[in-house]
């Protein structure tokens, strides 16, 4: 199943004409004299984040809406004037704190939210209809032992039937189309039954009708569109999710990018536009449009898209730099090499792009079971109608009915219910244990699981660096420690704050690019930086992780070492799951050493450090050969191959985007334990879904030689289907009950 | 058995109007943002006039 499909931003043909500013680029004219602006917008997630995008922009005189939809994390923002405004609001909503990215809404189409809608509105006309033709067919079971007369019966019919078939073609389309289009491919899938079934229960319905007879099935068929539809609505919702946040993914690519000209001036160009050669300025907290290298300027890299590496990198004239990695520092030039198909962003897009078609191949459940059961339905159905005209003296007429009454009973009602009720109900449990379900069969795949591939940066420690020798400087040192830290914002600075708590910066503390933090205290010249900065060059080597040094007028006085924090129940949880019987594995991008030093920590025999991104594809592909079925748990867009390729997938919430869109679940906090909820909570969930298999299936056994024996009337039809609905979807709900009682 | 004729088409318009205003509310966008408007009525209100009268202070 391919939900999550990756293709080149398309209809920006746009000439190398220089526009005035990139965002505005993105607002559409509204109206007259009004402009809109379509945002993603990162880091919402409460209504506070809400209330200050919206007050704030709402504030600005020009503005006359401002709207964040919270469930797709979008912002709408129209405006009075001109499109340059567009460049103000995006700065607006980042001056909040918040990662803003415009859009043109018509390269992401919205597909999915339209397909939703419609299936809500069909939904809304089966519901109706089924409620009042239900009425009215209760009126004529109750006649069956009363005194209602054929005139009112026959009226009643035509009622029902003047509801209920506009309803059917109305309510029925999603269902028929997709019977259409698997017919025409020359297969057969569960809807093909199913559409048969409601048109030829309607049809033969009518002509009883309009005959004067005593069998019509109008409330069988509307009914039975409508708990359909409810299935297939829940089902699209769970799928929905995985599919949105797929569109982030176009965006890190850069769309414009400043060029500078040979006289000193600059113009913003299209991305597409850009010619290797060209020189583009690109400045701090600005993704790299292109690969190239750089020629002026100096300054820290977030090159996690490519390493995983959560610590920055220093970057200087000469040094290679990727697109979609992350200028930090200050402003640099870099000439443009490789742009487009050809940088290696588009490279790991790749790559994604041929594990998902592997991943596509897995077939779902509820799939597989339709493969045999719409053709057996169909069989049956038609040896009823054989078997009926062939022994028995009724008439095509009847034999047609009790044929219908076939297709009734066996429509996969149950069936359809069945999955998607199980996995609405479990993913609501898993949200609440902060693990979020994001690809609707990834519950199947995550019960069948034998082998777990854990990364290391960011999964199984926390990503981030933690000050390790804080007991050994002194109090003084730490005072000018946490004054200067204060000035920066260093990872390794936050670190240091995270361990002292925050001074105040000194007022002419100054970041040098790639160096550190440098101020005057007291009438000497403090730094806080690199080693060889810090005049500490011939000092030996401290700690196995990243280090700080601090000087007093070019004399070190202290250092820091720094290390990534295990997760705090990583080693409970590593346990955990090698006790209940899966092999697990360590892959990481990350030095031999360090690899060897966290999985003795961690009581992972299996492991592998310098892996690249392609080598953990061929090593999962290489289990996958095996017979096993690999959940891969990664963070770094590094990972995101990797964790395509898995038979399933997992991310931390902290995880880059990219690596969170390929993943099955994301889950947040700093434990490790959601793993294993996840994995138990799988196969919970898969058990719960082949019990109401098996329970549509003993149903079908019962009622299906009632139907072929031509028992089945419309009132026996009507119950059967209601009740068999009903007990799948109980039994789906026991999930909550008895996680509740035991699954702690 | 008159009072059908009257009862009838008064339940369907019931029902259809209830329809109208399902398919009222899928139309003006209600069902965009379900996670939304659970958050939406945790903000306050008050904040909004302060704010208003900061940006008309400047």
């Amino acid at each position: 199943m391919v939900e999550v499909t990756i293709h080149p931003p398309v209809g920006r043909q746009r000439s190398a004409a220089p526009v005035p500013n990139g965002h505005a680029l993105r607002a559409v004219p509204v109206g007259a004299d009004e402009h809109a602006l379509n945002l993603l917008v990162e880091g919402v997630h409460c209504a506070n984040c809400i209330a200050r995008i919206e007050r704030t922009l709402g504030a600005r005189e020009d503005v006359t809406e401002a709207r964040v939809n919270f469930s797709t994390r979008r912002l709408y923002v129209r405006w009075r004037g001109e499109a340059d405004a567009a460049r103000v609001i995006v700065d607006t909503v980042e001056g909040l704190g918040y990662g803003a990215i415009p859009f043109d809404p018509e390269i992401l189409a919205s597909q999915g939210s339209e397909e939703s809608k419609a299936l809500l509105r069909a939904m809304g006309v089966a519901g109706f209809a089924a409620a009042n033709v239900m009425l009215l067919s209760i009126s004529v079971w109750a006649g069956l032992w009363s005194d209602m007369d054929a005139s009112t019966r026959d009226f009643l019919h035509w009622l029902s039937a003047l509801i209920a078939l506009p309803a059917i073609a109305y309510s029925g389309r999603p269902f028929f189309r997709s019977a259409l289009a698997a017919l025409r491919g020359g297969h057969t899938n569960m809807d093909v039954p199913i559409s048969l079934a409601v048109i030829l229960a309607a049809t033969v319905s009518l002509i009883e009708t309009i005959g004067g007879g005593v069998h019509a099935y109008f409330d069988a068929s509307i009914t039975l569109l409508f708990f359909l539809l409810v299935g297939r609505y829940l089902d699209l919702r769970a799928r929905a999710e995985a599919r949105r946040s797929a569109e982030r993914l176009l965006l890190l690519r850069a769309t414009s990018a400043l060029v500078e000209t040979e006289n000193g001036s600059v113009s913003y160009v299209a991305v597409e536009d850009l010619v290797p050669g060209m020189i583009v300025r690109v400045a701090p907290g600005e993704r790299f449009p292109v690969d190239g290298e750089i020629t002026r300027g100096q300054t820290e890299i977030d090159a996690s898209l490519v390493t995983g590496e959560s610590l920055p990198q220093a970057a200087a004239r000469g040094v290679s730099v990727f697109a979609g990695t992350m200028n930090l520092i200050a402003s640099v030039a870099v000439s443009v090499g490789r742009i487009g198909d050809d940088t290696l962003l588009a490279e790991i897009v790749r790559l994604i792009e041929d594990a998902e078609q592997g991943r596509a191949r897995f077939v779902r459940l509820a799939d597989r079971v339709a493969r045999w059961y719409a053709p057996a339905v169909h069989i049956l159905a038609a040896a009823t109608f054989a078997g009926w005209v062939l022994f028995s003296f009724v008439g095509w007429q009847v034999a047609l009915l009790h044929a219908v009454a076939v297709l009734i009973i066996t429509c996969p009602c149950a069936l359809g219910l069945a999955v998607p009720v199980v996995q609405v109900v479990a993913s609501g449990r898993l949200l609440k244990r902060g693990i979020l379900l994001r690809s609707g069969d990834a519950l199947e795949r995550l019960a069948a699981v034998d082998t777990i591939v854990f990364d290391k940066t960011g999964t199984l420690t926390m990503g981030r660096a933690v000050l390790t020798n804080g007991d050994e400087i002194s109090d003084a040192d730490r005072t000018v420690a946490m004054q200067l830290a204060a000035a920066s914002q260093h990872p390794l600075s936050r670190a240091v704050l995270r361990a002292f708590g925050a001074g105040r910066p000194p007022a002419d503390a100054r970041e040098v690019p790639g160096c550190g933090v440098t101020a005057t205290i007291d009438g000497s010249t403090w730094r806080l930086g690199r080693r060889g900065w810090c005049g500490a060059a011939d000092r030996p080597v401290m700690g196995r992780g990243s280090e700080l040094w601090l000087s007093r007028d070019g004399v070190p006085v202290a250092g820091f070492t720094f290390d990534d924090d295990v997760r705090p129940d990583a080693a409970r949880t590593v346990d955990t799951l090698m006790a209940r019987g899966f092999q697990v594995e360590l892959l990481s991008g990350d030095r031999r050493e360090v690899v060897d030093r966290i999985g003795e920590a961690l009581g992972i025999s299996q492991r592998r450090g310098g892996v690249s991104p392609t080598e953990k594809v061929a090593r999962l592909r290489e289990l996958e050969a095996n017979g096993r079925h690999v959940l891969m748990v990664g963070d770094g867009l590094n990972d995101a191959p990797a964790l395509a390729a898995a038979y399933a997938s997992m991310s931390p919430a902290a995880a880059a985007d990219v690596s969170q869109i390929q993943a099955d679940l994301v889950f947040q906090g700093d434990l490790l334990a959601p793993v294993a909820t996840a994995l138990e909570v799988g196969r919970r969930a898969n058990r719960l879904t082949m019990q109401n298999i098996g329970l549509a299936i003993v149903y079908n056994a019962i009622a299906v030689p009632f139907a072929m024996a031509g028992f089945v009337t419309p009132l026996v039809a009507a119950v059967a289907m209601s009740s068999s609905s009903l007990l799948v979807t109980t039994n789906a709900l026991r999930l909550k009950r008895e996680y509740a009682d035991g699954g702690k | 058995m008159n009072i059908i004729a009257i009862l009838i088409p008064v339940a369907l318009l019931l029902g259809g109007l209830g329809l109208a205003g399902f398919i009222w509310s899928i139309r003006s966008g209600q069902y965009d943002d379900l996670e939304g408007a659970a958050r939406r009525i945790l903000i306050d209100e008050e904040p909004d006039e302060e704010l208003l009268d900061v940006s008309q202070e400047k």
